[in-house]
């Protein structure tokens, strides 16, 4: 018999998972309060950076991996499809699989030596991998290196994942996208993984007393993150309709993939969401009103957001709330 | 008479031109509470280390149920049903205490209910029960030193190695202690407890080994310890011996 | 390929990598210090070579001239950073080291938008130095002699490093970096030596980037090339050592060097990469990395 102590533990997360069937409702009706192309690709891209970040969130946020080379495995998602796609195709959904499967391999692969570092050593670590796959892509004449991929319209359909009058579908496509990715992070904290890996975040030595293996853990933590982010890549890509080494294995955008979990809260259900909420109409619409006419101030908006955010709320924007919600968990026990 | 849990064999192990542990035997039956006692820097937390899997002897081989356990690593003493403490408490600070307690009960319970319950019974038997939906890093001090017991019990250990739990309490707090460390021993627990206070450990434990600049100075039981010269010399200092 | 040419590309590899070995002094000597990963150093960089191209320009004075001038700059800079950023980020207990790596990556992004803003996104150059366009010769093995120049005081960069160890705040930062704890006690402001540490940081930077005005282009995202550089010599000499990023910096230089006359030029950072590769998997604190 669970006692009080584990009844609230459990009932926390069934109110959870009701509070995130109201929010997918909510998101679900959001074009209908929302018209107009710019302001839906907007909530496109938010929905999908959320998503994005929540699978960052898995290996940076949960197991306290901060990986700064998600890039790489967004792009071999992205690429993986759209090569799929244009050259055999094959169908999308079947892109996003093998390329979910190859970029959780590469993560896999890319967390055999660095997981033999921790803290900074592994945040650089994966930088330069990051680049490294950067600079490949952009000389492999085989993905056209830095030219690109444009992907060819085959017809409005489903099953090509592409639409050609609205940004619509597509908001429902990343909304599931970003929903699966919150669903997964909701099973992972429920789960034996997920209290290893946060164990594994906290301290390393304790962890390994309790029978926690390190490596193995951050291997497993490693490899879903890298799969979920490449899923999200093969999105983005039929989303777009082209991808190149700028903006599938940059830098800045992996710096973009981790930036909404830390801004709305690490190794938290709801931060991705918020952060992606708050970073990406600010970036975009930065973008929109000071892009042509005076580049950089979006770049410097952007900067002192993150850098005002990081440094106010180092325990993300899902802090505002959790002074009610400690108060309700003691107040239900 | 039966094999003892755990045999420590002529272990030795150095940092750098420090010798930590010399040529260390001794065994420890099933379900007696043994000390490890000795001054700072006799080597107690280094054969402790070692007994856990930590780090791995130089020289010697140590058998827990028979079985080598020395070079294997931490995670799989703990698999074997080593738990421990650790000196300079090691909580999980973001994870409240039911879920510190919950990373231990997973090594045995592979379902979260299952996990569960299993947690919750520690967590009572620590007498943290008020305390389940605190974070860790806001418990106080002695409440840190439960919380290292509670995750450890979790994981369901044969033997058990206490760390200076009973270091820097009130007297309140170290009786309430010791009584939880006999409630153990009553569930079939073997204990080694490491302690440089001796006032507290005494009346505890069943037998002592004694450790002194690396080496096994003696071993026996608390009324021999204490009249032995050398450990009067070596450790209790002047209170015991005027 | 002739000897000359396999000469000249080496030499030139060597200075190049002098050059590297002080962007990532400037890195090591922070994070040796405190364990913060500067990642607004390629940005410090960059605002180093629009300085040197800015006042070049307003004022005629030669890069050259302007080594104290933009190294004073680039210190101030580096205080000013520690004092209203970094300062910060020691005062958090959670997340602190997510804090100092998205804070200095902040600091990045925002930086480079303000280059852009005020620079915009075209290439500048420095045409008319004193050394611009000038060469050196030594037989067939000819060098340009910004790079010579460069070089030679990358070197004395480096003297000035080891022997600012041997002073006695150069102690003081040892004991601050063993247990600021303790230094506190015995009178030793912290935060000045922090703050102090951060200057020194970007002050090597700083010179890095008047060396470089002389025969680089100079754009709002030159940095990230070097920061990336920096990282990996930092990675390859060991976090904290002065010495492992002087040798690691000459290793990238040359590495990157031969790979370009060998392999092809688009590739020669390939060469650097794959180094880094073998460090991460046999050497993971680097060569002169405290283990």
């Amino acid at each position: 018999m669970v006692e009080r102590a584990g009844r609230a533990l459990l009932s926390r997360r069934r109110r959870e998972l009701l509070l995130g069937a109201v929010v997918l409702a909510l998101l679900a009706a959001l074009p209908l309060g929302v018209s107009g192309a710019y302001l839906r690709g907007l909530i496109v891209l938010a929905l999908l950076y959320a998503g994005l970040s929540q699978a960052w969130n898995i290996l940076g946020g949960y197991c306290g991996q901060i990986s700064l080379g998600h890039a790489l495995y967004f792009g071999i998602g992205a690429y993986t499809s759209a090569l799929l796609f244009t050259r055999a195709g094959l169908s999308p959904f079947i892109g996003m699989f093998a390329g979910g499967l190859l970029s959780g391999l590469s993560a896999f692969l890319v967390g055999i030596p660095c997981f033999r570092l921790s803290g900074h050593y592994y945040a650089i670590a994966t930088i330069v991998i990051g680049m490294m796959a950067a600079l490949l892509a952009s000389n492999w004449d085989f993905i056209n290196a830095a030219q690109g991929i444009t992907i060819p319209f085959h017809g409005e359909a489903w099953r090509n994942l592409q639409f050609r009058t609205a940004v619509l579908p597509f908001h429902y496509v990343m909304l599931v996208y970003a929903a699966l990715m919150w669903l997964i992070a909701w099973v992972i904290e429920g789960s034996r993984w997920g209290f290893y890996w946060r164990a594994v975040k906290d301290d390393v030595t304790a962890a390994r007393s309790l029978g926690v293996s390190i490596y193995p853990s951050k291997l497993a933590a490693a490899a879903i993150s890298g799969a979920a982010t490449g899923i999200g890549g093969a999105l983005y890509a039929q989303y777009v309709g082209f991808i190149d080494p700028e903006s599938a294995f940059d830098l800045s955008l992996s710096v973009l993939i981790a930036l909404p979990a830390v801004v709305g809260g690490i190794g938290t259900l709801w931060g991705p969401l918020l952060g992606a909420a708050v970073l990406i109409p600010v970036q975009q619409l930065s973008v929109a009103w000071f892009g042509s006419a005076a580049g950089g101030i979006d770049l410097m908006v952007y900067g002192a957001l993150i850098m005002v955010l990081a440094l106010s709320r180092p325990e993300g924007l899902v802090s505002f709330f959790h002074g009610r919600a400690r108060q309700e968990a003691v107040d239900h026990g | 008479m039966a094999e003892p849990l755990l045999q420590i064999r002529e272990i030795s192990k150095s940092f750098g031109s420090v010798a930590a542990n010399v040529d260390i035997s001794f065994d420890v039956t099933e379900g007696e509470i043994l000390g490890l006692i000795g001054p700072n820097g006799a080597g107690k937390s280094s054969l402790f280390n070692i007994i856990a899997g930590e780090i791995a002897p130089d020289r010697g081989e140590i058998l827990f149920a028979g079985q080598r356990i020395s070079g294997i690593g931490a995670v799989a003493c703990a698999r074997l049903g080593i738990g421990r403490t650790f000196q300079v408490v090691r909580s999980f600070d973001s994870m409240t205490v039911l879920e510190n307690v919950l990373v231990g009960a997973f090594l045995r319970a592979r379902r979260t209910r299952a996990a569960l319950r299993r947690a919750e019974e520690v967590i009572a038997v620590c007498g943290l029960a008020g305390r389940s939906d605190t974070v860790a890093h806001r418990l106080s001090p002695p409440e840190k030193r439960r919380l290292e017991i509670a995750r450890a019990l979790a994981t369901e250990p044969r033997l058990l190695l206490l760390d200076e739990v009973l270091t820097g309490l009130t007297p309140t707090e170290a009786r309430e202690g010791m009584q939880l460390v006999r409630d153990l021993r009553a569930q079939g627990i073997t204990i080694i407890m490491v302690e440089h206070v001796m006032e507290v450990l005494l009346p505890l434990i069943d037998r002592a080994v004694v450790l002194n600049l690396g080496r096994k100075l003696l071993e026996g039981v608390p009324a021999e310890i204490v009249r032995h010269p050398e450990v009067i010399r070596a450790y209790l200092g002047d209170r015991y011996s005027g | 390929m002739s000897p000359a040419l396999i000469l000249q590309v080496a030499i030139g590899g060597i200075l190049m990598g002098l050059l590297y070995a002080v962007v990532a002094a400037g890195l090591t000597l922070i994070f040796g210090l405190m364990n913060v990963v500067n990642f607004a150093h390629g940005a410090l960089l960059m605002a180093a070579m629009y300085a040197t191209w800015l006042i070049h320009r307003s004022t005629g004075l030669d890069p050259l001239l302007q080594l104290p001038l933009v190294a004073a700059l680039l210190f101030g800079t580096g205080v000013a950073i520690y004092r209203v950023l970094i300062a910060r980020t020691l005062q958090i207990r959670v997340n602190g080291a997510m804090v100092q790596i998205f804070t200095t990556f902040g600091l990045s992004i925002f930086l480079v938008g303000l280059a852009q803003l005020v620079f915009g996104s075209d290439f500048q150059s420095i045409n008319a130095s004193f050394l611009g366009g000038r060469t050196l010769a030594f037989g067939a093995v000819v060098l340009p002699l910004p790079l010579v120049a460069s070089g030679v005081v990358s070197l004395l960069v480096f003297l000035a490093l080891f022997r600012l160890s041997r002073t006695e705040f150069g102690r003081a930062l040892e004991a601050t970096r063993e247990d600021f704890e303790a230094v506190a006690l015995i009178g030793v402001d912290r935060d000045r030596i922090f703050g102090i540490g951060w200057g020194i940081g970007a002050a090597a930077v700083g010179i890095a980037g008047v060396l470089l005005a002389n025969f680089y282009y100079i754009s709002p995202d030159v940095g990230t090339n070097f920061a990336l550089i920096a990282y990996v010599a930092v990675a390859l000499g060991g976090f904290g050592s002065i010495l492992g990023a002087l040798i690691a910096g000459l290793v990238i230089g040359l590495t990157e060097a031969l790979t370009a006359l060998v392999v092809d030029p688009s590739l020669k950072q390939i060469g650097i990469f794959l180094i880094y590769l073998a460090v991460l998997m046999f050497r993971p604190r680097g060569l002169f990395g405290k283990l």
